[in-house]
């Protein structure tokens, strides 16, 4: 635990994250974001009378996938539940998700922080269970009709439901850890996780354990804060704030009241964003009570040994073992490896097409992180749009290894073929540089020796260091050549005067 | 196992009865408490049964693993999808106003 606080954060997190189909889960309407309303909708998802809804396969493998990844047990036979309540967004009346029996439980998923800002943690997967997404209500306070507007394109989205235990520590570890989840579901290609368009939301369960010290009466003992549910995080950033807030607000409280877990109902809260601040949400006494019954109109799945092999498969390799490949294949650190695989596998593709033309991992690395990458943050780009691909790079690290132009130099030829889009040999003959011949270079090392005498007799008498004066003059002679060249040359020349 | 009838009190009616959003008289929880528990004592007869040996059946049906292909069919126009709604603006369905964003959980 890094925090030194007088109590332990404990939190668990629940994860929806809609999974990569084209149509529904039940029904053959599309799942593409941003529709008018009402126009992705028939009568299974409205909820019509005599609508059946049948079972979406690729959800189904695309949900197996999740589990898999979350190392999940999956469940020989599972079916479908009614999860019953009413609200204007489920046209049913019911949810159709899993109750008793989901498809699989079980599993985890490891968070290590590069820089050690936390403790490697294995957080424990409690459930994975696939079920469809209400629709939308929208209401406009300004408007001032009074009325709620309902868009039922969403409704009916397959939705993986993922539960974890209680196993974070700490606001810090809760993001850290749903960065990887995001990472390892959209390597897999189970979702995109864009959070903006709801295709990833999270709730946190949150409390403190506080030690309480044994008094004349009683042992020493821990003591657990009511649990609070947090609800209307939009990213994973309000996730972290939510969190520290929650935890301190959980502190005071308990310092006032004593109040214990069990003792009250589980709180619902909901984050105000722009407040910064948690506020308790209206409890409806009997949402509980959702009277989960077995889906009639769907029959159960069961799921074969030889079927799990096929999705593990195709599954593709997930970002834990690929840090672990790349910092062996191509002798970089683990931490080139965790930045570079935390980028998403776009750029890692790049890189290993990169470094597979360099013939060499780390400096292949050094580039897509002092120079790509940084490029993308400052222009907000995507790889697969950048406009230099890793042919062009390689080429231009190649030049540098030749000696033709040194980094710095490079790196403006760089820059001018990101902007440009041109290759290196346009964008050095149109910057006016070009490469300097060794014949050239040795001749201007002549004349420089020539004009600077009392720089020679420095250097003879052993001040190597005095050899800079020439490096600045004969940059000026020739803004092409190389400074370690000119430098070595210069000293051979005078070694050779004897 | 046995199960002895059970009786439902207007109280578990009146629950019974608010989550199916049931406006319920008085003398509609006293009729429906004497009907539901003759259901209920019908049913508890099953609990005479001996299951110990029976594996608990998930679905009457003897089918499993129907699924559909991922491939998008024809969605309704938004006047059909809305034409049976007691009342829409053209485009959403309307509804007196609910607090909170969704009920997604
Ligand atoms: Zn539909």
């Amino acid at each position: 635990m890094s925090t030194n606080t007088p109590y332990t954060t404990i939190i668990g997190l629940e994860v929806h994250v809609q999974l990569m189909t084209r149509t529904k889960l039940f029904c053959g309407c599309s799942t593409k974001f941003g529709g008018a309303p009402n126009t992705q909708v028939c009568p299974t998802c409205l909820g019509l009378p005599g609508s059946l809804p049948v079972m979406n396969r690729q959800a189904f493998d695309l949900a197996l996938r999740a589990a898999l990844a979350l190392e999940c047990t999956i469940a020989p036979f599972t079916k479908w539940d009614r999860k019953n309540y009413f609200y204007p967004d489920l046209p049913k009346g019911y949810q159709i998700s899993q109750f008793d029996l989901p498809f699989s439980s079980d599993g985890f998923l490891e968070v290590v922080d590069p820089k050690g800002a936390f403790e490697p943690r294995r957080v424990g997967i409690v459930r994975v269970h696939l079920e469809e997404d209400a629709g939308k209500s929208m209401h406009d306070d300004a408007a001032g009709t009074g009325d709620t507007r309902i868009d039922l394109n969403r409704a009916g989205t397959p939705l993986c439901e993922i539960v974890t235990q209680p196993d974070l520590r700490s606001p810090q570890e809760a993001r850290a850890w749903l960065n990887e989840l995001k990472l390892l579901l959209v390597y897999l290609g189970v979702s995109d996780c864009n959070m903006q368009e709801g295709s990833l939301r999270v709730d946190a369960n949150v409390n403190l354990h506080i030690p309480v010290p044994a008094t004349a009466g009683a042992e020493a003992r821990i003591a657990k804060t009511p649990i609070v549910e947090i609800k209307n995080m939009n990213s994973f950033r309000s996730v972290e704030r939510a969190l520290t807030y929650e935890a301190a607000r959980q502190w005071e409280e308990w310092q006032a009241t004593k109040a214990e877990m069990g003792k009250t109902p589980k709180q619902t809260r909901g984050w105000d964003d722009p407040a910064g601040i948690t506020r308790a949400q209206r409890h409806k006494e009997e949402s509980s009570d959702y009277r989960y019954f077995p889906e009639p109109d769907l029959v159960p799945v069961t799921v074969t040994a030889e079927r799990i092999q096929s999705i593990r498969g195709g599954m593709g390799e997930p970002p834990v073992s690929l840090r672990k490949t790349l910092a062996s294949q191509w002798q970089i650190s683990a931490y080139d490896a965790d930045v570079l695989v935390n980028q998403g596998r776009e750029l890692v593709d790049y890189f290993e097409d990169l470094a597979t033309r360099v013939g060499e991992g780390k400096v292949a690395s050094n580039w897509m992180q002092q120079d790509v990458l940084r490029i993308l943050n400052e222009t907000n780009g995507t790889v697969s749009a950048f406009p230099v691909r890793p042919a062009g790079l390689a080429d231009l690290i190649g030049r540098v290894k030749k000696g033709d132009f040194d980094t710095s130099r490079a790196r403006e030829i760089f820059a001018e073929m990101v902007t440009s889009g041109r290759p290196v040999d346009d964008v050095v003959a149109g910057m006016g540089i070009s490469a300097v011949s060794d014949d050239d270079v040795i001749a201007l090392c002549r004349e420089l020796l020539a004009a600077n005498p009392k720089i020679v007799a420095d250097v003879k008498s052993g001040k190597e260091q005095a050899a800079a004066g020439l490096i600045g003059q004969a940059k000026k002679k020739n803004a092409n050549v190389n400074p370690g060249k000119v430098r070595a040359i210069c000293l051979d020349l005078i070694r050779e005067m004897g | 196992m046995s199960t002895s009838p059970q009786t439902l009190t207007t109280k578990d009616v009146a629950k019974v009865g608010l989550l199916a959003r049931l406006a319920l008289s008085e003398a509609d929880l006293e009729r429906m408490a004497g009907e539901l528990s003759k259901i209920v004592g019908f049913v508890s007869m099953l609990g005479e049964l001996d299951t110990a040996d029976v594996a608990p059946l998930a679905h009457p049906l003897d089918t499993q693993n129907v699924f559909r292909d991922d491939v998008p069919a024809a969605s309704l126009s938004t006047a059909e999808a809305l034409q049976s709604a007691p009342r829409h603006d053209g485009e959403c369905f309307l509804v007196p106003a609910v607090l909170g964003e969704s009920s997604a959980a």
